[in-house]
């Protein structure tokens, strides 16, 4: 060669470790620093989450940092809203405005602040911001991404999937997957499919389209959208039908052997407890009644017992038998609805159950239950299950997930060697989470944090007319367990004024005005909607981003963001914890490289805002700042004495973990130490954490819980059955009429499964779902020159015999239609996928101008967004009522119940339907280049 | 025209495991950040804001549906550089700047020597090499020339930027001339196979093909059966429950 080529080329001045934010999975990367700049971002090797891998979300980040989208410094509005014009002002002069719009409203009556967050990876300040402030009207973005999946598993096992629990990826021989979103915990899922197939363990996916995941899997199920919970109760009932269930662990884990009282009244379906209000079982050496957690018990699971006054009551397990043994749950009557047959149903019961007890084995680990109980050995039940947005995102979710739990508990294959395990600090059950606080008056402080979960009717936020307190109508009895609020409803109902109209609506990274609403012209029409008096409904809006999106240019006041590699964050315990089954872990942000701009970090500016306006907790005794900033803030805030925001390297000199005063160093260990602190969970403290005692006990001397709250998994939920009482006409806190029947229906205490609430009229007979690009994360991927390569627009992919009936071909255009509006889009067909259901790449589309694109990107002309046919609110009821698209349980926004026509379309115009009128650029935005020679200056 | 070594003394390479890719697209934009400020000219990206963007890959990853009579699969589709042992894009290169390397057998691009004619790209029959709109000279794998020996990255990073970062470890790296090699080893046992057999480039790179995935329509997990219990009611499982209990 003429050139010598160097084979040890420098590589970089520094590596940093910091944690990714390229979406939702927190994993640990390392950051080449060259020149100041990042020269290649690759996965920390050591890291707890990815272990050395990283996506192609990752990869890119360093784009992020080019962005011409980075908004530059506070912005006011200077013309009408969504136009997106805009002057810049001072950071003193952005804060002396919001801290005017709401020091006034703080001191006449906090809920007419709204205030919500999106996908905020720092809600344990934001919520406590919101409890100082004294607003309940406070949510991050859990309502309309997958709250139906974190409050089924709360309720029932104490954890849930993804952020709770995992497969355990070593010793699971199958793995069924049900409708996985591809942005939750990617990359271990990734490295967990790829170990079981090389280790020859199955994967079965249940999923109407067969991308990503489902491509690997061994066996898919095309399943019909919104009828998982069908599937998942015929497979119940051919485990019963067999008798192939795991009866100790039914009885000693799950509350399948207490007594439920069955007697008509106000106890009807609520257990029988003692005077301790200690539940009762049969003992099955006496038949007579006794504590379920009398040592040494072995409770009956069939049976019935008659109390003083002739009362009767019957074991849970008795009522499941009941339930789930008819014929409505046989696997012929359930295969038309599902659109899996009959053979195949029955084929992976028997394949769930040959694996759950053929291939259990007993590992030699003893371990003490925390009623005293020794066992010598471990049982090993290998059959894992996962789960996430498809079946999250119906009106029927809740229940879907409390029925796939319920599998699990049949299979004895919870937090078990083999099965679905917790990540502590979960468990935890819904008792020992907080009850949602509401507001107490003006400058006052809510008494607890504004979300939680409620355990009956005493605790929905709701007045003496039994109308909603909250904006969202979160935990009133149109979503009495609405346990991460309702962002997709807080704009419509603020602008209509229902329950009552607010004065400042403040949002933090958002898209509410594109990409994360239903309608969304409609929720653009709320936000620019005017009343008779020509201001606006929603008469202030904050916006909090870090770069040009459709919500920014709506907002009237602009607090720009950094990057996250340009400020500290918190992967907090408190919040959405990273960790493994047997490792306990947080990690942080540090900035890795300068910040050029005159943009804060959101957090720096919500603690200064919250000193500004002397929030309790923001300020000393001298009313003076508490925290410099969020760094500041993260090692010293303490929740309770001892502990805080980080669990590592506590102490006066880092010597202490979980417990123990704040250390002024601590993020400096943190830095050092790769950006993540961990420690393993002692081995024989690993298994059924909800009973192990070597766990309670670790896990409070660590500090993830105050005391040892030892739980039994809960089949039967008593919770429901209260608010079903409630439906039934005891008690004082009884549902409007209108909705009476909706709860007793919605709220069975043991799982059930019911038609989705969309329009399944003849008139629209195709489902309609989103998938999540695996190289693409919300909005956050189109600005980024790498990543709208791969995802540059979208087709709409049709099921053959579809095209083939309407004689469409790949590329030609169609009509989607629902009852509220219709897009036009391009076709591309496909046979992978149900035969009911068309699909496409979710959030693709973007609004002309927006993120710094050209006007006529293709993001902007050729994809398009399913949202604009999906209506935030169902049909109308006969009263005239209409109620949110959401989960009546959960409020979980029913994505995925879209029903659609599509009819060929002329393709004269070559762009989809709808456009959008192009917004502006705040001044000084950074142009753009023509063309992008990243590292270029580093090339030879 | 160029020659190519008679033999090379190793034979680096890639084996590729499409029974566990699943189209993530990790390995296509980690090479990109990696070879963007690594070796020849930045990869370059035409229009990055703008109504066509399009750049210069080393890597990219199709999918395609595969339809049978009774099943639909997807199969993803990791396509580089398979640094041939007869490579047709070395052979057309007018200039010598299409080289082979007779120590490791890695097909590189002399930058230096590059006018840019695009012969190679036409020779090669993967479609696996690109023009850099800016620099205008021809972009390829270089199986990340300057990651595999360069001393200063620590030992276990030493391997393509796409081995190093794939999620699903369907990307192994190594010497597929060592019989004794973790490669040969997976092109052994898994019957690894070349790309296009028939156009007699003789490719180093080899593929693991998706290993029997059941039909669409067919669900045998297992010959497995579940028998009813004697009497399957509910009064039925509740005594057989009662009575599995009685001979603990």
């Amino acid at each position: 060669m003429s050139t010598v080529l160097d084979l040890s080329p420098f590589v970089s001045d520094e590596v940093r470790k910091t944690t990714c934010y390229m979406c939702a999975c927190r994993c640990g990367i390392d950051v080449h620093l060259r020149d100041g700049r990042i020269r290649y971002i690759q996965g920390n090797r050591d890291h707890p989450v990815n272990r050395g891998v990283l996506c192609a979300k990752g990869s890119a980040g360093m784009l992020h940092l080019e962005s011409p989208a980075r908004l530059q410094a506070p912005l006011m509005r200077t013309g009408p809203r969504g136009t997106g014009e805009f002057k810049e002002v001072s950071w003193d002069e952005a804060l002396s405005t919001a801290c005017s719009w709401l020091g006034e409203i703080r001191a006449r009556d906090p809920r007419k602040l709204a205030f919500f967050t999106g996908r905020d990876q720092s809600q344990s300040l934001t919520a406590w911001w919101a409890q100082q402030f004294g607003t309940p009207n406070y949510a991050s973005h859990g309502g309309f991404c997958s709250v139906n999946m974190a409050t089924a598993g709360i309720y029932t096992i104490g954890g849930s999937f993804w952020e709770f629990a995992q497969p355990d990826w070593e010793n699971s021989k199958l793995l069924l997957l049900f409708g996985v979103a591809e942005d939750h915990d990617s990359n271990p899922i990734k490295l967990g499919l790829s170990a079981m197939r090389r280790r020859g363990a199955r994967i079965v996916s249940v999923n109407p389209v067969r991308t990503g995941y489902s491509a690997i899997a061994d066996a898919w199920f095309g399943i019909t959208p919104g009828t998982d919970g069908l599937l998942v109760l015929a497979l119940i009932r051919e485990l019963l039908r067999s008798g192939r269930i795991d009866a100790d662990f039914l009885r000693h884990n799950c509350n399948a052997a207490w007594l439920v009282d069955v007697e008509d009244g106000e106890t009807g379906g609520l257990f029988v407890r003692d005077e301790q209000g200690t539940p009762l079982v049969l003992d099955s050496r006496t038949g007579r009644p006794e504590r379920h957690d009398m040592p040494g018990i072995i409770p009956l699971l069939s049976g019935s017992a008659e109390f003083a006054g002739g009362a009767r009551a019957v074991t849970v397990f008795t009522l499941l038998a009941e339930k789930y043994l008819d014929d409505r749950y046989s696997p012929e009557t359930v295969a038309r609805k599902t659109g899996i047959g009959a053979s195949k149903i029955r084929g992976l019961a028997a394949e769930l159950a040959r694996v759950a007890f053929d291939d259990a084995q007993e590992l030699p680990l003893p371990w003490t239950d925390a009623y005293g109980n020794h066992h010598q050995t471990t049982v090993v039940r290998p059959v894992a299950i996962h789960a996430m947005r498809g079946i999250s995102a119906h009106t029927n979710g809740f229940q879907t997930c409390r029925a796939i739990h319920l599998l699990q508990m049949l299979l004895g294959a919870i937090d078990c060697p083999g099965g679905t395990r917790f990540k502590p600090p979960y468990p935890k059950p819904a008792e020992f989470h907080p009850r949602p606080s509401g507001w107490a008056g003006p400058n006052t402080p809510l008494a607890g944090p504004p979300l939680g979960y409620p355990l009956g009717p005493q605790d929905l936020l709701v007045d003496s007319r039994g109308q909603p307190q909250r904006l969202d109508k979160a935990f009133s009895w149109e979503a009495p367990l609405a346990a991460h609020g309702m962002l997709h409803a807080a704009i419509p109902n603020a602008a209509a004024g229902d329950p009552y109209p607010v004065d400042v609506m403040f949002l933090y990274m958002a898209n509410m005005a594109w990409n994360s609403s239903m309608n969304t012209p409609a929720a653009i029409g709320a936000l620019t909607a005017k009343g008779e008096n020509g201001d606006y409904r929603i008469p202030r809006l904050i916006v909090a981003d870090a770069f040009n999106s459709e919500m920014t240019s709506y907002a009237d006041l602009v607090l720009p963001d950094t990057t996250y590699l340009e400020r500290f964050d918190c992967i907090s315990l408190l919040d959405r914890p990273i960790g493994e089954p047997d490792l306990v872990a947080d990690a942080i942000r540090h900035p890795v490289v300068a910040l050029n701009r005159n943009v804060r970090p959101f957090q720096d500016v919500l603690i200064d805002l919250g000193a500004r306006l002397g929030l309790p907790g923001f300020v000393d005794s001298n009313q003076r700042p508490k925290w410099r900033d969020y760094a500041h803030y993260m090692a010293t805030r303490e929740t309770r004495p001892g502990t805080g925001p980080l669990a590592g390297w506590r102490g006066r000199n880092g010597e202490k973990a979980g417990r123990g005063e704040p250390n002024p160093k601590q993020l400096d260990q943190y830095i050092k130490a790769g950006g993540y602190w961990s420690q393993e969970v002692p081995r024989q403290a690993r298994f059924f954490k909800n009973l192990n005692i070597a766990y309670q006990e670790w896990s409070t001397d660590l500090g993830l819980q105050p005391k040892p709250t030892p739980f039994k998994l809960q089949i039967y939920s008593e919770p429901l059955r209260r608010f079903q009482l409630a439906a039934e006409g005891f008690g004082d806190r009884q549902p409007p009429e209108v909705l009476r029947q909706r709860i007793h229906k919605c709220f069975d205490p043991l799982p059930i499964w019911y038609e989705p609430a969309s329009d399944s009229s003849g008139e629209f007979p195709l489902h309609a779902i989103t998938q999540r690009p695996m190289a693409m994360y919300h909005s956050w991927g189109s600005h980024n020159p790498w990543l709208r390569q791969i995802h540059t627009d979208n087709h709409l992919y049709v099921p053959g015999s579809i095209c083939d009936e309407m004689q469409l071909v790949d590329g030609c255009w169609v009509w989607v239609e629902s009852p509220v509006a219709r897009i036009k889009v391009r076709v591309k067909r496909m046979e992978a996928v149900n035969r009911q259901t068309v699909w496409s790449w979710n959030a693709v589309a973007r609004r002309p101008g927006a993120w710094g694109l050209s006007h006529s990107s293709p993001e902007s002309r050729k994809a398009f967004l399913l949202n604009h046919v999906i209506s935030h609110l169902l049909p109308k009821q006969p009263d005239g009522c209409r109620w949110s698209n959401s989960d009546p349980v959960t409020g979980q926004a029913a994505w995925f119940d879209l029903r659609v026509s599509i009819t060929p379309a002329d393709d004269s115009e070559q762009c989809t339907y709808p456009q959008f009128e192009p917004q502006g650029q705040p001044p000084n935005q950074d142009p753009g280049s023509e063309e992008l020679c990243y590292g270029g200056e580093w090339c030879k | 025209m160029t020659s190519l070594p008679d033999k090379t003394a190793r034979k680096l390479g890639l084996v590729i495991d499409l029974d566990v890719c699943v189209g993530c697209q990790a390995c296509v934009v980690n090479c990109k950040a990696w070879n963007s400020g690594g070796y020849g000219s930045s990869l370059a990206d035409h229009e990055p804001y703008g109504d066509a963007p399009e750049g210069a890959w080393l890597n990219r990853v199709h999918g395609y549906e595969v339809v049978s009579k009774d099943s639909a699969a997807i199969v993803h589709f990791p396509k580089s550089c398979l640094h041939c042992d007869d490579a047709p894009c070395v052979t057309v290169c007018p200039t010598g700047a299409s080289i082979k390397r007779s120590e490791d057998g890695i097909v590189l691009v002399d930058e230096s020597k590059c006018m840019g004619c695009g012969l190679c790209a036409w020779a090669c029959p993967y479609g696996a090499r690109e023009m850099d709109p800016s620099a205008g000279v021809m972009k390829k794998c270089t199986l990340c020339v300057d990651r595999i020996y360069n001393e200063n990255l620590p030992e276990v990073d030493r391997e393509p930027a796409c081995v190093r970062t794939c999620p699903t470890n369907a990307r192994h790296f190594g010497d597929l001339a060592d019989p004794d090699s973790h490669v040969s080893n997976l092109v052994a046992s898994r019957c690894g196979q070349d790309l296009m057999p028939e156009q007699e480039t003789r490719p180093v790179n080899k593929y693991l093909l998706p290993q029997d995935r059941d039909g669409a329509e067919q669900m045998s997990l297992s010959g497995f059966v579940l028998a009813d219990l004697a009497d399957p009611s509910p009064s039925g499982l509740l005594g057989w429950i009662d009575s599995a209990l009685s001979k603990l």
